[in-house]
């Protein structure tokens, strides 16, 4: 072995000395699970200084500029950070739409005042993002959108009008990035992204309760909100142009997350479940067919995992996420349903226990996931978008 | 992990590819082919490939070859798998050059391969004995006599056997059967008394051999019963770069059926501009890139010393991705050309063929995804 770096020893002994220790191991809590199983204040108190120290390096957005919240690093001194966090099994220290996607695309479309304004606020987690695209009459076909957006007569403000759907986290979120009709005459050309503060007048939002029993998604009814004018990122009508870009983000941060670096190895959750189900022979599997099964699917996980770090390796700091993300992100969903499935299966009839005696926290969580991972093919362009996408982008194939 | 090409193996891969498609179009097999050539290659194509390097890509400087890396030898029989070039490159380098240098054995090394390195010597490696792939199933047996050894016994698939000058044959000196230890490695002469050698042309026109050993006369090579430690690490690396040969018969394959899909009008259309087709040809795609960074890891592991330990694991990864890769691009390949990919005169079908050879060779993918899964610890 060599030495580590300079770098890596000094993150090393940071890391050690600063983060608390009781967060080893302890995932990210989901807003929702957090609201409906509150953590004790101990946990809540160290996950709060995690993200101070995290913030003050600029560690929570570490390829992004010191100027705007980032530690600045390159690719190999960030991957190196991820290596030493997930040798301390630590999650991130912030999460959601400000860093992953807001966050990038402000950094590409955004103006130099935006920027100044906004990036800080998202890297120390200050200002917690939703997104409003999708519509009840604009799912997959998203261009069909109807929410209006009108100029007042002072010509600083717009007046919204309508309303979204499936908006993640709108009743934790105290910002919005949308995206608003301001010409009806011209369907993708009409479009304009805008960012709205939750708390101004005229806001309502509505969980929407899911198979899983818990509300990801919420409504959110527009009535007269009055936004800024200087808050539209990019050109007015050329919202249709940063919202390509979010997207890109928001699938590469789809295909980037849940598989992540989870190593093919006799320690991966599903071998260890897979032994408890059908048990165990000279260290094996015991069934053949489970055995081959779970091979298949850390196969699959690990070419994904290699595939996205080729990708990132040739990609620079900034760099807009181009449509080789929608193959990431229509593999991603498909390998996480494969994997919450074969759970499932391989847990027998204490899967399907759901409430009362013969249920466990544990059992019942992993049959939420696999239900709320039903999401996933279907949000942020569903996998039969994804494929238009890529057949039309990257094949050129023709319409 | 690098993961990426640098500027050096970039060019290698421009002029390999510019090389095989001037020197070895999917003409050139076909011609060997429609001549009922015997051996299923060209030698002067191959003393051509020597005289670029080629034949001692991984060889040591010492020895007369290039000392290249395992990713150098995956990006040349990836351009050679494109066009179905057919050498003995998986034959006589990887295997069997490939067993002389992992023998240990100096002055083996320094009379065997600067001839192979310039294209004048052929080797084969003779280790199976079962139509599935089971390096350790060897029932041939050699004997002690005096100084020497006598081989008994029948050996298949033995890849370009009737081309090589010299065998390298696997025999049992202690155990049983199916024991990895106690199989021993020898040389033996192709014109070696006792010895029969009888070619079968596969399905995609290339030759293998049978080989028949009524005590003949060979020379022990590294330790005896030791011979599966030499013998694994060299399928190993064998095994990866057939994988990139597959990748590269892929990504033809792949490429001819999109353009295809552009071109093809039916219902006054495009046949590429139907939703069904199009989400078929992206799933080819989306496998064919998933595919190519397991074997590039899968390089990268034989390439770095302190990633050899990944190797094993990360080389039947790369098989058993690429043979399901190729199962999935010649079937949807053969497919979407309707009637004409059904034809010997189409090249696609030639793809399918090639493509059904190398899935076998070295393992399936149920063989490497089990070994897969045992040296991941289930």
């Amino acid at each position: 072995m060599t030495e580590p770096s300079a770098f890596r020893s000094e993150l090393r002994a940071f890391l050690a000395a600063n983060v608390p220790e009781v967060l080893r191991g302890r995932p990210v809590l989901m807003p929702a699970e957090a609201a409906a199983n509150p953590e004790p204040a101990d946990i809540i108190a160290a996950r709060a200084k995690y993200l101070s120290v995290m913030t003050q390096r600029g560690y929570t957005v570490p390829r992004w500029p010191k100027e705007y919240g980032g530690a600045g690093l390159s690719a190999d001194e960030a991957r190196i950070l991820q290596d030493e966090l997930d040798a301390l099994r630590l999650a991130p220290a912030l999460l959601g739409m400000g860093v992953s996607m807001i966050g990038p695309t402000l950094l590409v479309h955004g103006s130099d005042a935006q920027k100044q304004r906004f990036l800080p606020q998202i890297a120390s987690g200050a200002y917690r993002f939703c997104q409003g695209f999708s519509e009840p009459g604009a799912g997959s076909d998203l261009a069909a959108l109807r929410t209006s957006a009108s100029l007042d007569a002072s010509g600083q403000r717009y007046v919204i009008n309508g309303s979204k759907i499936w908006t993640s986290g709108a009743q934790h979120a105290n910002w919005i990035f949308m995206l608003v009709r301001t010409d009806t005459s011209n369907k993708h050309n009409g479009i304009t992204f805008i960012l709205v503060e939750m708390s101004v007048p005229g806001i309502e939002v509505k969980p929407i309760r899911l198979l899983s029993g818990h509300s990801m998604f919420c409504e959110v009814f527009f009535h007269d909100v009055v936004a800024q004018a200087s808050d539209v990122v990019g050109n007015v009508n050329g919202g249709w142009t940063v919202a390509k870009t979010l997207l890109g983000f928001e699938r590469s941060g789809m295909g980037a997350g849940g598989v992540g670096r989870r190593a093919a190895n006799s320690s991966n959750e599903l071998v260890v479940l897979a032994k408890q189900a059908v048990g165990e022979h000279d260290g094996m599997i015991a069934d053949g067919g489970v055995r081959d099964t779970v091979a298949q699917l850390l196969l699959d996980e690990l070419a994904l995992t290699l595939t996205i770090e080729r990708a990132a390796a040739s990609r620079s700091a900034t760099g807009v996420a181009g449509p080789e993300m929608s193959l990431f992100k229509l593999y991603q969903s498909e390998l996480g349903q494969r994997r919450d499935e074969l759970a499932l299966s391989l847990r027998g009839s204490d899967a399907l226990a759901w409430e009362g005696a013969g249920t466990s926290p544990q059992n019942t969580a992993a049959t939420r996931m696999w239900l709320s991972g039903k999401a996933t093919t279907i949000w942020g362009g569903t996998s039969e978008i994804q494929r238009n996408i890529i057949a039309k982008r990257i094949l050129r194939l023709p319409s | 992990m690098p993961l990426t090409l640098s500027a050096e193996q970039q060019l290698l891969r421009d002029n390999a590819s510019q090389f095989i498609r001037e020197a070895a179009p999917v003409g050139h097999m076909r011609g060997l082919r429609d001549r009922n050539d015997a051996e299923g290659f060209s030698r002067e194509l191959w003393k051509q490939m020597a005289s670029l390097g080629w034949a001692g890509s991984f060889v040591p400087e010492a020895f007369g070859g290039l000392g290249l890396g395992y990713t150098e030898v995956s990006i040349i029989l990836e351009a050679c798998g494109r066009t179905l070039a057919p050498t003995p490159f998986l034959s006589s380098v990887l295997l069997g050059a490939g067993c002389v240098l992992a023998s240990g054995d100096s002055d083996l090394q320094r009379e065997l391969l600067p001839p192979l390195a310039a294209g004048d010597l052929l080797l084969a490696l003779a280790f199976e004995e079962t139509p599935r792939f089971a390096p350790h199933h060897v029932s041939c047996r050699a004997e002690r006599v005096g100084n020497a050894y006598r081989l008994h016994g029948r050996k298949t698939y033995v890849l370009d056997g009737g081309s090589a000058d010299k065998l390298i044959v696997s025999a049992r000196t202690s155990g049983t059967t199916s024991d990895r230890a106690g199989i021993s490695l020898f040389l033996v002469d192709a014109n070696q008394r006792g010895l029969a050698v009888q070619r079968t042309r596969t399905i995609d026109s290339r030759s293998v051999a049978t080989c028949h050993l009524e005590g003949v006369e060979a020379q022990l090579i590294g330790e005896l019963d030791g011979g599966a430690d030499i013998l694994d690490p060299v399928l190993d690396r064998a095994t990866v770069a057939l994988s990139a040969e597959m990748l590269g018969l892929c990504t033809e394959a792949y490429e001819i059926t999109v353009e295809y899909l552009k071109t093809r009008i039916q219902f006054d259309a495009p046949i590429g501009s139907f939703q069904a087709l199009q989400h078929r040809a992206v799933e080819m795609f989306g496998k064919l890139e998933l595919t190519k960074s397991v074997v590039q890891a899968a390089c990268d592991a034989l390439d770095d010393k302190a990633r050899h330990p990944e190797a094993p694991r990360l080389a039947s990864a790369a098989k058993a991705q690429a043979t399901t890769l190729s199962r999935l691009i010649t079937r949807e390949a053969i497919q979407m050309h309707g009637g004409i990919g059904m034809t010997d005169e189409h090249n696609i079908g030639l793809y399918l063929k090639r493509a059904a050879t190398t899935e076998a060779t070295l393992g399936d993918t149920t063989h490497h995804r089990a070994r897969f899964a045992k040296l991941s610890g289930f």
